[in-house]
């Protein structure tokens, strides 16, 4: 039998999400037998399989261009799309930066803030472009499943891959919806 | 029965009823909880957050405004209601700036809870991200506009109980703000004490006590473990009422 394959990536995240996700455990080898990872940083592959894979879990909010071809490959390519933490769904911390005009956070960051030496901000092509503002994945694709939390528990991410992979709705116990 | 017959119908059972009772006020009495915001037992009722939207008779009303009539059906806890308050609950959350992973109410905030209670898992429509002020001008009371519902619970309890008056609604639609009765604006410049009912009423974290954030650890807080059905519309105990 074929494996699921699952793929996953943190867009403007913490990598919390991830972190939370391998608090699984020893259930982790459980989980290998029944799924193969695609591109994440668990196995540095750097491109979704292009044939299309089942399950992509989203971790982060939409920050630069490059987030948004990253999602955009995700969504194409992935049967379900799952945005994962509460920066996925409403843009989180991240987002803080929305009432603070792009100008002036480059500004703060590169041009006035304490310790720099020598203020220019970068321009390099190789830079992905930031967005005016943090989007939640949802206001950027469609997004099929969501997991929330500020990370969603071990249990939950526990919950959802097992439930999807036996073929029934996941039940999230009440302790296991959080958003923080 | 002595002829007069004082209940009505509350999701297919008979329930009791004291005349000039609100479905609200009737249900809470008889155990059952219908999800609200804005609603609390002290205050007349507001009817404007609408997440104790029912259907009565077959058509919509707010039970925290409505007075129960004998006989009357009135629909609870359908999947149907449900949706909508989840609908309502949503535009409550993308219509301001709730950050629930680091808001100092987060566990013991009733609109998070009653954003759990209707299944809510995702915003669902755009984040409006507005452009709102923080008022951190008075010494032990911080006014943080991004998290306010417009619930009108301060409004109330500081014109009803305290008898100060020290808030108030202004503007339309979505660019209505909570607004402060002093000269310069300012929470500091009013005599808005810690101490007011006013200060121990937002059901969010948008007027909170200073130097008391995150006292609970996560699994302690009023809503970690059980749903504000059961829980009820509480406030956690502050280093004030000690």
């Amino acid at each position: 039998m074929n494996k699921i394959r699952v793929a996953t990536c943190s867009l403007a995240g913490c990598f919390g999400c991830h972190m939370s996700f391998l608090d699984i455990d020893e259930r982790i080898a459980e989980l290998a037998e029944l799924v193969d990872f695609d591109r994440s940083p668990l196995t540095d592959i750097k491109e979704v399989d292009a044939a299309g894979i089942d399950i992509g879990l989203v971790e982060g909010g939409v920050c630069n261009a490059e987030n948004v071809h990253t999602l955009r490959e995700f969504r194409s390519r992935c049967r379900i799309l799952i945005a994962v933490g509460a920066c996925a769904l409403s843009g989180g911390v991240p987002a803080l930066r929305n009432r603070i005009p792009l100008e002036e956070c480059f500004a703060e960051a590169y041009l006035q803030g304490p310790g720099i030496e020598a203020p220019q901000v970068p321009d390099d092509p190789e830079l992905p472009l930031l967005l005016d503002r943090v989007y939640p994945l949802h206001e950027v694709v469609r997004i099929d499943r969501v997991l929330p939390g500020c990370p969603p528990p071990a249990d939950a991410f526990w919950e959802l891959l097992t439930a999807l992979l036996a073929g029934r709705e996941p039940e999230l116990a009440y302790p296991l919806r959080r958003f923080d | 029965m002595n002829g007069n017959d004082f209940t009505f119908v509350l999701d297919g059972e008979n329930i009791p009823f004291e005349p000039g009772q609100t479905i609200m006020e009737a249900a809470t009495q008889a155990g059952v909880y219908i999800p609200h915001l804005c609603y609390h037992e002290e205050y007349r009722p507001r009817g404007s957050c609408k997440l104790c939207t029912v259907k009565i008779n077959g058509h919509f009303g707010t039970a925290c405004t409505m007075p129960v009539q004998p006989g009357m059906q009135v629909d609870n806890d359908t999947d149907e209601l449900t949706a909508m308050r989840r609908r309502v609950v949503q535009m409550l959350f993308v219509e301001g700036n709730h950050y629930c992973p680091f808001c100092e109410k987060s566990g013991n905030c009733q609109l998070q809870a009653v954003a759990y209670h209707v299944g809510m898992q995702d915003s669902h429509y755009p984040h409006f991200y507005p452009l709102r002020n923080v008022d951190a001008s008075h010494p032990d009371m911080l006014l943080d506009r991004d998290r306010c519902i417009q619930c009108e619970l301060c409004v109330r309890a500081s014109r009803e109980t305290d008898g100060k008056a020290v808030f108030g609604l202004s503007g339309r639609g979505t660019r209505t703000q909570l607004v402060v009765n002093s000269e310069s604006g300012l929470l500091g410049d009013t005599n808005f004490s810690i101490t007011d009912f006013a200060a121990r009423i937002c059901p969010t974290g948008a007027l909170i006590p200073k130097r008391e954030g995150y006292p609970l650890a996560i699994g302690e807080r009023l809503y970690d473990a059980d749903d504000i059905a059961r829980v009820g519309h509480r406030q956690p105990s502050s280093k004030a009422e000690e």
